[in-house]
């Protein structure tokens, strides 16, 4: 019995350490919804580590302590059941389970009430992609559009356009996401937050960046050939910068933005053995900041 | 009642049978083993391709569209052409000779369901060979990328690859239909359904979800086909269509899937635990009775698969509550494998290496597997190389691995020769180490986040990458001592007696390996239940003069 208490205790210590550890293996945290998400993630790591530890221990113990002697053939003491053990192992990880999921409901009504969450599915699924319901919405809006392969944002407030997102920090942004193809990924590991880009639909998707810095932006629903490569730099600035971006963006020409995939379609074209059929990228989007995506970056 | 005789003198069929459309199950069971590793090297060698892409961050080792078509095809192959048609290969085996059972219920309709496996994998490689390449929107297949079709052509790599999945949905429903009849109506005499071993119960399961969730994936492909070709637009929002409604489909059907691959496998765990550690299974009905429990849920969690797709707050919150629950009944059958193993006398042989390497495996997928059913959680890390990792630890650390403890443990009843144990062994360190070397790493890998399906990636990703390259190398290593030892050992490894492992269970009152209609008219009568390791009851009627008839036909048998 000592032994088990031991044991017990040793397990709960290392589980704690572990959840611990569990903030350090994700990106840095850039939204209100990150430290929500990463609760989550550190308590269910140490859910799992005291778990698989306890199972891991039972298996060694076995494998040291229960080990059939050299040449005894005999069978083991037969147990077919205990019946309280197994009603005790049915309602433990019940609990366990139920535990994460109240936890897990009560952080995606949280995320619900930021807003990252909502959208138009329900109530009217296709929406124009012109006519912006701007009245609607709460923050500074910003239009996102996916392609093959290449993103675009636009701030219709203040007439900018540009393939590197720009967000002022503690701002609440709604985004709103369409594509003009096939089906893409909004993905910005430092915010925790992600949402497909369905064709034919205009979703609406908010949230509110708490870090200034320089971040990815990585489409995260395979999309085709140039997939890996259709990533933007999202920046997020204090509220000053990001009103005198939008102001001297304005005035600017516009040009081509950034696309990994035009540049590698064409280089591709000169190649004896180009590999298979692939769809051509869409030409790259007229902006007024193509912006960079080779900066180094803080996740 | 009138013993079985067991005439060594009968004359050894030829080898040839297994080329031909043969309708005994053993025969099958062993056609679709042998043509699932053929396939598991060819979607392994693309796995090297792959990995050996993913070693630096550049897409430098082939174009991106041939990067592509390969993960998708890997994907495509593993689990079309290997996972399912080795569990098929098994459920031949074992389920007719565990029930006691001369053959399947329909033997002829049993070769059509291998045969087209042949042809279809025939189809599907073929595409690699037509203008433009194979499919490369990946193993799901997603709308609208999968109908764009850049070279127009009529036959494309896609639209032979849709066609490739429905045939093997036929294929599979074919088999299903047979397993589930042969086990319902061909139990022998005294078998109740609480004598039947664990892996007939798990077969069962997984089969009844086979025909509850084919349907939906097959129709669902073949609407795809039809955007594809025919210009309809079931998905296409250009017309009207939904790319998600594929969804739906798609994972109503391949979420139970991983069960269908999964529940055999708990079956052999439950098989082979009590075998080794010479204990009754613990818990039998228990474990028997949450195989359904498993179906029950399985069916109702398809929608954790995309939760990112835009799908209501309250359906979220459900398919949560649904899919964490699937831990429970699990979390049952892991605890009753402990309970046998505990105060046991375990024999490490390679299967229960290979059990408990699977077992380490399985546990902790299972916990990512909640992390990933959590929805905050899921929409940072689902569609990211956290879910490749979860999945692959499932399918090949705790699947593929206990496949192979069934073919160590079960080679020598149906080829009636021993595998070598040292070789075993060596396979099981590389495979275990190789696994975990290459699986592990994927996780901080997502959780960093780092998308799935990628050619190409920013350079903070690359230690991780490079480690799981190194061990996805040296799983690529760890066949060559699985293929040396089957292949020598079934040429010339010493003959196997009717039951070297000392195991209860009806195959083991066979011959090894088996004549053709298993125990044929002399099917013996069960009295108990199985796993009575200890328990000094036998199995069967007559236990003693079968055993004694199979002993004199080993030793004649080896003194030829």
């Amino acid at each position: 019995m000592f032994g088990l208490a031991a044991l017990v205790v040793v397990l709960i210590a290392l589980s704690w350490w572990m959840g611990q550890q569990a903030y350090h293996w994700l990106p840095v945290q850039a939204s209100t919804a990150a430290p929500l998400v990463d609760g989550l993630f550190s308590f269910e790591t140490a859910i799992g580590t005291f778990v698989f530890g306890g199972v891991v221990s039972v298996m060694a113990w076995v494998l040291l302590m229960h080990r059939a002697e050299k040449y005894d053939e005999t069978d083991a003491e037969p147990i077919e059941g205990n019946t309280k053990l197994e009603v005790i192992w049915t309602a433990i990880p019940f609990v366990l389970v139920m535990a994460i999921a109240v936890y897990a409901i009560r952080v995606n009504t949280s995320l619900g009430v930021l807003g990252p969450m909502e959208h138009i599915h329900q109530d009217n699924p296709v929406e124009g992609v012109v006519g912006y319901p701007g009245d609607r919405l709460p923050a500074e809006q910003v239009e996102v559009i996916a392609r093959q392969w290449s993103w675009e944002f636009r701030y219709p407030d203040a007439n900018v356009s540009s393939t590197e997102l720009h967000l002022a920090v503690d701002q609440p942004v709604t985004f709103r996401l369409v594509s003009e193809d096939v089906l893409h990924g909004f993905f910005i590991p430092a915010f925790r937050l992600k949402q497909d880009v369905v064709p034919g639909r205009a979703i609406n998707f908010n949230l509110t960046p708490t870090r200034e810095g320089r971040y990815r932006l990585r489409d995260s629903q395979f999309s085709g050939t140039w997939f890996a490569a259709n990533q933007a730099d999202v920046v997020v600035e204090s509220g000053d910068a990001h009103t005198a971006w939008l102001k001297q963006s304005a005035a600017l020409p516009l040009q081509s933005g950034i696309s990994d995939a035009v540049d590698e379609y064409a280089a591709r074209a000169k190649k004896a053995n180009p590999g298979w059929a692939t769809v051509p990228p869409a030409p790259p989007p007229q902006v007024n900041v193509p912006g960079s995506n080779n900066l180094p970056h803080d996740a | 009642m009138t013993l079985a005789t067991f005439p060594a003198s009968e004359p050894k069929p030829s080898w040839s049978r297994y080329f031909s459309f043969n309708t005994d199950a053993k025969v099958i069971g062993i056609q679709y083993i042998v043509l699932a590793f053929f396939f598991f090297l060819i979607g392994g060698l693309l796995a090297m391709i792959i990995r050996g892409e993913l070693i630096t961050p550049q897409a430098d080792l082939v174009d991106r569209t041939v990067y592509n078509g390969i993960y998708t095809m890997h994907g495509t192959i593993m689990l079309f052409l290997f996972v399912f048609p080795v569990l098929n290969g098994l459920n031949n085996l074992l389920i007719p000779t565990m029930i006691g059972a001369p053959d399947m219920a329909f033997p002829r309709l049993n070769a059509v369901a291998f045969w087209l496996v042949p042809i279809f994998g025939t189809l599907l490689i073929a595409s690699f060979f037509v203008p433009g390449g194979p499919a490369y929107s990946g193993w799901w297949s997603y709308p609208p990328v999968s109908i764009q079709n850049p070279l127009g052509h009529l036959v494309n790599g896609q639209g032979m690859w849709l066609t490739a999945v429905a045939l093997s949905g036929v294929s599979s429903i074919m088999g299903a239909v047979n397993f589930v009849t042969t086990i319902i109506r061909m139990r022998a005499p005294g078998m109740t359904w609480f004598r039947m071993p664990v892996f007939c119960w798990t077969a069962l399961a997984a089969q009844s979800l086979q025909l509850i969730g084919l349907p939906a994936l097959t129709g669902g492909a073949i609407m795809l086909l039809f955007d594809l070709v025919a210009g309809t637009t079931f998905y296409d929002p250009a017309g009207g269509g939904d790319p998600v409604l594929y969804q739906h489909f798609f994972w109503f059907y391949s979420h139970p899937a991983v069960y269908v691959i999964i529940l055999p496998v708990f079956g052999i765990f439950s098989e082979l635990f009590p075998v080794y550690a010479r204990k009754p299974l613990f818990g039998y009905v228990y474990v028997s009775l949450a195989s359904f429990i498993i179906v029950g849920l399985g069916l109702i969690v398809w929608v954790h698969h995309f939760f990112t797709s835009g799908v209501p707050q309250w359906m979220r919150n459900l398919f949560m509550v649904n899919t964490m629950l699937i831990s429970v009944p699990t979390g049952v059958k892991v605890f009753a494998w402990l309970g046998t193993l505990w105060r046991g006398k375990i024999r490490l042989t390679t299967p229960v290496l290979f059990c408990l390497g699977g077992l380490f495996n399985f546990v902790f997928a299972g916990i990512t597997g909640v992390m990933l059913a959590t929805v905050p959680v899921d929409i940072h890390v689902s569609n990211t190389y956290f879910v490749v990792g979860h999945f692959h630890y499932v399918i090949y650390g705790a699947a593929v691995m206990v496949i192979f403890a069934a073919i160590y443990h079960w080679f020598p009843k149906f080829i009636g020769r021993m595998p070598y144990e040292g070789l075993g062994k060596v396979h099981f360190l590389l495979t275990f180490i190789g696994a975990n070397l290459n699986f592990l790493p994927m996780h901080p890998l997502g959780l960093m986040g780092m998308p799935r399906r990628v050619s190409s990636y920013d350079p903070e990703f690359a230690f991780w990458n490079v480690l799981a390259s190194l061990g996805a190398f040296l799983l690529g290593v760890s066949i060559i001592p699985f293929l040396l030892n089957m292949i020598s050992s079934w040429v010339r490894g010493p003959k196997a007696p009717h039951n070297p492992w000392n195991a209860i269970g009806l195959e083991w009152l066979l011959p090894s390996p088996p004549a053709e209609d298993n125990f044929g008219e002399h099917v013996p009568v069960v009295i108990s239940r199985p796993y009575g390791y200890g328990l000094g009851k036998p199995l069967v009627e007559h236990q003693d003069a079968i055993e004694q008839a199979l002993t004199a036909a080993d030793l004649q048998e080896a003194s030829r």
